[in-house]
């Protein structure tokens, strides 16, 4: 522990806010960042579920993609780095992406943006580094790759994100999941997505760090927000069964073993117009032809007991089938919950299997995810 | 009351000694989800883990403050692990230890001396 303390740790613009407002904070990506809030994690979570969190990930990674020739020929770019269709985004829609490796593997997952004339993207706060310097390497041809570091990065999610958010920003009411706007707020122009991490409806909303601090208090202010740690933002993205990076995905896992296959459009799949022609085309193309060998799924173990990130799993007969990924307990599920990786003969629901918890072997059940249900405003 | 540097409370009743954790153990582990607690019966050696707390943040173990024999647990925790943060130094007992010796508290900490340890 001595060690990791000892590591320098960057503070966010808004640190000063999370200490007065009782934020417990903890190293993260090389951030300072708040856990949790004196109302705990449990309560944090769920009053997400019922009305408005706010979510400070002005960690995480924002960059703008600026074409040098015309706005196709970046597409075309970026989709040579992912299996995704980025050329079929149209203008104000975000999509769900993926860096893949030679070898199929994962190096990191993001948000990305046609924001008319250039691509905004947002990436982990842990692989932002690697990310600019992979898209610096690979697009320098077709993009100006600009990280932008002079804005922090707001989630407001809930079901009275909308209500909260409107009541400042009249326009986020009239946009759908996934769209993007520019939007204005006390001559500020907010980047702002419906879209978020946690399985409810809500915003993502890029902010000028000259006005970061006032529009969060702003935020704040509103009655149905509270402040939102990391450690319910875990839970809540678990329970959306939505992957984290470093844990779910990583460079070993593929975007098909991952159950990922809906982010990799038709365009980019055997027969479509796009097909192939990104990292790891051989194994993401076979695998989306045959079946992987192992696939993640969610997991309910019996009992109370949460079968955590490393808990063994087997078949009943006692073959080790895979690991679990993440897990814990889900607040809003009342009852522990995971995912995993498993052999494919194993993994449709249902299926009974044993996790190993301090030496015990305890039942644990293959579950559908999300484990509880989204509520995006499609 | 006494105290262990590993934040548990103990409170003799009778001839046996009541555990449970403090209110700073409490806070600090955060929600609890999970307890697992030993067999009565079961004769125990000071530092072993006898229960296990689960919080949503992480599994930690209670060890035996002392040598002694399990004589009663508390099972409502196991149905409503939250009485841990509602009300840890009073409901939310975990076992009762029969011990040979009662005067070995006597070295152990009391409220003050526990309440300077966490500062």
């Amino acid at each position: 522990m001595g060690a990791a303390l000892a590591e320098e740790l960057f503070r966010l613009g808004l640190h000063d806010l999370h200490v007065s407002l009782g934020g417990k904070m903890v190293p993260f990506a090389g951030y300072e960042m708040a856990v949790q809030y004196p109302a705990g994690v449990m309560k944090e979570h769920l009053h997400t579920r019922a009305a408005a969190g706010l979510f400070d990930v002005s960690h995480m990674g924002q960059v703008i993609l600026r074409p040098k020739t015309s706005y196709e020929a970046l597409a075309l770019a970026f989709e040579a780095l992912m299996p995704v269709d980025v050329l079929g985004v149209t203008q104000g829609r975000q999509r769900y992406g993926l860096f893949t490796n030679e070898t199929g593997g994962i190096l990191d997952d993001l948000m990305f943006a046609n924001r008319g004339d250039h691509i905004f993207v947002v990436v982990n706060a842990a692989c932002k580094t690697a990310d600019i310097a992979h898209m610096q390497r690979y697009l320098f041809e077709d993009a100006e790759v600009i990280p932008v570091l002079d804005r922090g990065l707001l989630a407001l999610q809930g079901p009275q994100a909308e209500a909260a958010l409107a009541r400042l920003i009249p326009g986020v009411a009239a946009m759908r999941f996934m769209d993007v706007a520019v939007l204005p707020w006390q001559g500020a122009d907010l980047w702002i997505s419906r879209s978020g991490y946690t399985g409810e409806d809500g915003f993502e909303i890029s902010i000028p760090n000259a006005h970061l601090h006032s529009f969060a208090q702003v935020l704040l202010d509103q009655p149905e927000v509270m402040p939102i740690g990391l450690g319910a933002r875990d839970s809540l993205r678990l329970e959306a069964g939505l992957c984290l990076y470093g844990h779910d995905i990583d460079t070993t896992t593929s975007p098909v073993e991952a159950g990922l296959t809906w982010a990799i459009q038709k365009a980019r799949r055997a027969g479509g117009a796009r097909a192939g022609d990104f990292p790891g085309e051989a194994r993401i193309l076979q695998e989306l032809a045959e079946g992987p060998e192992r696939k993640r799924v969610g997991l309910r173990p019996e009992g109370r007991a949460p079968m955590r990130e490393h808990t063994e799993l087997f078949t009943p007969n006692a073959t080790p089938l895979g690991q679990v990924t993440s897990g814990g307990f889900g607040p809003s599920v009342n009852a522990p919950i995971a995912m995993g990786y498993v052999a494919a003969a194993f993994a449709s629901p249902g299926t009974a299997l044993e996790g190993e918890v301090r030496g015990k072997r305890l039942p644990v059940t293959v579950a559908t995810m999300p484990f509880h249900p989204t509520t995006y405003k499609r | 009351m006494k105290y262990t540097k590993d934040h548990e409370w103990l409170r003799v009743e009778g001839d046996v000694v009541v555990v449970g954790i403090t209110e700073h153990a409490a806070t600090a582990l955060g929600d609890v989800v999970f307890i697992e607690l030993p067999e009565v019966e079961t004769v125990v050696a000071e530092g072993d883990e006898v229960c296990v707390i689960e919080s949503v943040k992480a599994a930690s173990d209670i060890l035996a403050p002392l040598d002694g024999e399990i004589t009663e647990v508390n099972t409502k925790l196991v149905d409503n692990p939250a009485l841990v943060n509602e009300d840890p130094t009073g409901a939310a007992w975990f076992f009762k230890i029969r011990i040979d010796d009662l005067s070995v508290l006597d070295a152990m900490m009391d409220e003050d001396e526990y309440n300077d340890l966490i500062g």
